[in-house]
């Protein structure tokens, strides 16, 4: 048996096995050489493949991402982390105007192939600047890919899928999934695009991802108390999602939730909803409903945080009014 | 006239040889002669979107591209044509991509502000200002990173002093010694705005403040900008980065159809007094090169045009689904370890 990793570590070993197989791996971030990031996540790499590829970068979150994306044309394959989500507003132009239109604009002369890493989340009373999920916005974004790892395993192999991939990558992680244990397999397939049944059912289907999976699993258990069989879609890409996993699931259990932390208006919960009101319309016995964060800034103080993020009794809730 | 009343460093001494002066020549004459071929298709509607010429700026391009090497690369402009044409992108190419056409460089996707031929190192004309910068930045730190012996050249405009990424990129580039120019070219104008009013430093002071060297020319005079950037482009290949100023003229508007209106008649009188061109082909005569061989120059690249733009409207439009399959490069990613 394997060690448990940390979910951070499991990062940390797939930046590390990235960089063995490839010599264009590179990571660029604020505090990423050293200090070996803010949350850790690259602890040890500046040891392991030297001041070069493992770069401290200025507090300059535009020009280090438009910088990734220069160096990913002309032959480097960068890994650029960005301590907090929120602050990817300030390289918006880099992700959206540069790395996600390069390919297409160019005529398909070259890809982009960057990743760009980021956590998201509340759970630690970093308050409204430190917490948003905003991975809505690359995922309407034609050209870039958005992935969201909820597991220790996912945390690597989906990071190691992420930067294969040729095109730029948004991996989305969550801080408060960090300390989260479990087991890794490094030889797991490293696909872009699939979801994971992480529960089996037949009474209704939990769609998910990131950290909310984890309020669908105590949602799930407590529903299966009361003879309700709820069946768990852990999503894990977001861009492209797994259609196909969704609407087998919709098949079966004729009834859906979709969970997720960020803010439900507009977000990829309505994107799902919308696509099944219009493709599996006839496998639903019921509305799809969405569960997420309310139209709101995430707030700092503890009671607050709590009445946000989305837990197990709201999607209890949901599930059963779809059975209803 | 630049407004910041900048006067250019001394030119350099070595004169170059008069075989070198005659390709910056072309390189100009071709420039030229494609951008005023541009102006014409525009206003008889055969361009789509808006254009950015860069006429009586082709001093610049052809001096600062002259003075890179194969391996070296650049990120430009919404203003960039001058720059993409000195590196050699074929012709009949660029034409098909600035009219939309399907056999464009780009395939037709990018039109004039996102002409691109990565073959090259061009890594794209682009449409927002400052943009370019960072890119040019990142592909200074792969040249370093990967030891290619490449520089990379950041083209901007004076417009582009204002954007928090140039100040981020020259801490950046000073930080890391990145192999490295940053190329300004100062025609005064930020679209419609003097640049005095836009920018409260100068470009000197602001490479001071970093400690990045920073030379000015006439960026009107190609033997003089050829000279300077051949000198910063090697010290930037092994020192560090470097900042060329180029002060230049803007003949035409802002974009192609621009009235103008915000700059005097006295000054759009006097924007073709300091011909980069005039002067190049003056000096060229006075080497002793005949008016007939200027002229047999002017005829050439004349020809090379008309086949290009014959090439142009004679190719299709380009085709939906092609298009929507470079969105994300064609991939089926199941690789195990
Ligand atoms: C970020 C951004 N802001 C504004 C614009 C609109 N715009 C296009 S060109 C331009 C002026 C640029 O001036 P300068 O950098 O001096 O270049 P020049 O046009 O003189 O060559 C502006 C404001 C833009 N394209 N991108």
């Amino acid at each position: 048996m394997p060690k448990p990793l940390r979910y951070v570590n499991a990062v940390a070993q797939a930046l590390n096995d990235a960089m063995a197989a490839d010599p264009a791996v590179m990571l660029m971030g604020e505090d990423v050489a050293a200090a070996g990031g803010p949350f850790k996540a690259t602890r040890g790499l500046l040891d392991a493949h030297g001041p070069e590829r493992v770069r401290d970068t200025p507090i300059s979150e535009a020009s280090l991402v438009g910088a990734a994306v220069g160096a990913a044309l002309t032959g480097m394959k960068p890994v650029v982390e960005i301590m907090f989500m929120d602050f990817v507003t300030l390289a918006m132009d880099a992700v959206v105007n540069q790395a996600a239109k390069a390919r297409f604009m160019f005529g398909g002369q070259c890809s982009v192939p960057m990743v760009l890493r980021t956590p998201h989340g509340g759970g630690l009373n970093a308050g409204p600047q430190h917490s948003q999920c905003l991975e809505a916005w690359f995922a309407h974004i034609p050209g870039l890919r958005v992935v969201c790892p909820a597991t220790v395993a996912d945390a690597y192999s989906l990071l190691r899928a992420a930067i294969e991939a040729p095109d730029p990558v948004v991996v989305v992680e969550n801080k408060a999934l960090y300390a989260l244990q479990g087991d890794i397999d490094v030889n797991a397939p490293r696909e872009v695009g699939k979801a994971r049944i992480d529960r089996a059912g037949r009474d209704a289907t939990i769609v998910t991802y990131g950290a909310t999976l984890y309020a669908a699993r105590a949602a799930a258990d407590r529903l299966a108390t009361e003879g309700i069989e709820a069946e768990i879609v852990d999503l894990r890409w977001i861009q492209p999602w797994d259609e196909e996993a969704v609407f087998a699931s919709v098949a079966k259990t004729h009834r859906v939730v979709i969970a997720h932390e960020a803010v439900q208006a507009f977000g990829v919960g309505a994107e799902i909803a919308a696509r099944i009101a219009a493709d599996a319309f006839d496998d639903l016995d019921a509305p799809v409903l969405r569960v997420g964060a309310p139209f709101m800034p995430i707030a700092f103080a503890k009671t607050l945080e709590a009445a946000y993020l989305p837990d197990a009794d709201r999607i209890v809730a949901a599930v059963k009014s779809t059975l209803a | 006239m630049p407004s910041s009343a900048a006067q250019a460093d001394p030119i350099p001494a070595n004169p170059i040889p008069t075989d070198r002066r005659l390709a910056l020549h072309r390189t100009m004459q071709t420039i030229r002669a494609t951008e005023t071929t541009l102006s014409r298709l525009f206003a008889d509607g055969e361009i789509p979107g808006f254009i950015h010429l860069s006429v009586g700026q082709e001093a610049v391009a052809a001096g600062v591209v002259g003075a890179l090497g194969p391996r070296d690369s650049f990120a430009t402009t919404h203003r960039g044509h001058g720059h993409v044409l000195a590196r050699g992108v074929r012709l009949d190419l660029f034409f098909k991509e600035i009219m939309g056409r399907a056999g464009g460089i780009c395939g037709g996707r990018g039109g004039s502000m996102h002409v691109a031929d990565l073959s090259l190192g061009v890594l794209g004309a682009n449409g927002i200002v400052g943009a370019g910068l960072p890119l040019a930045t990142g592909s200074a730190l792969a040249h370093q990173t990967r030891r290619t012996g490449g520089v990379a050249v950041a083209f901007f405009g004076d417009g582009a002093m204002a954007e928090g990424a140039l100040h981020e990129c020259l801490n950046m580039a000073a930080l890391w010694k990145l192999p490295m120019v940053f190329v300004c070219e100062n025609n005064g104008w930020s679209e419609f705005s003097p640049t005095s009013t836009q920018f409260a430093a100068t470009l000197d002071k602001l490479g001071a403040a970093f400690g990045v060297p920073h030379r000015r020319v006439d960026g009107n005079d190609v033997a003089a900008v050829a000279e300077t950037a051949a000198e910063v482009v090697e010290a930037a290949r092994s020192g560090g980065p470097r900042i060329l100023e180029c002060l230049t003229t803007r003949w035409h508007g802002h974009f192609e159809g621009d009235p103008q209106r915000y700059r005097n008649a006295d000054e759009v009188a006097g924007l073709s007094q300091n011909d980069p061109l005039r002067r190049s082909a003056e000096a060229l005569l006075a080497a002793g090169i005949e008016e007939s061989a200027l002229a047999a120059l002017v005829d050439s690249v004349d020809a090379e045009i008309r086949d290009a733009l014959e090439a142009a409207r004679a190719d299709a439009l380009p085709d939906v689904d092609a298009a929507f399959r470079d969105v994300y490069t064609p991939t089926t990613l199941t690789a195990g370890a």
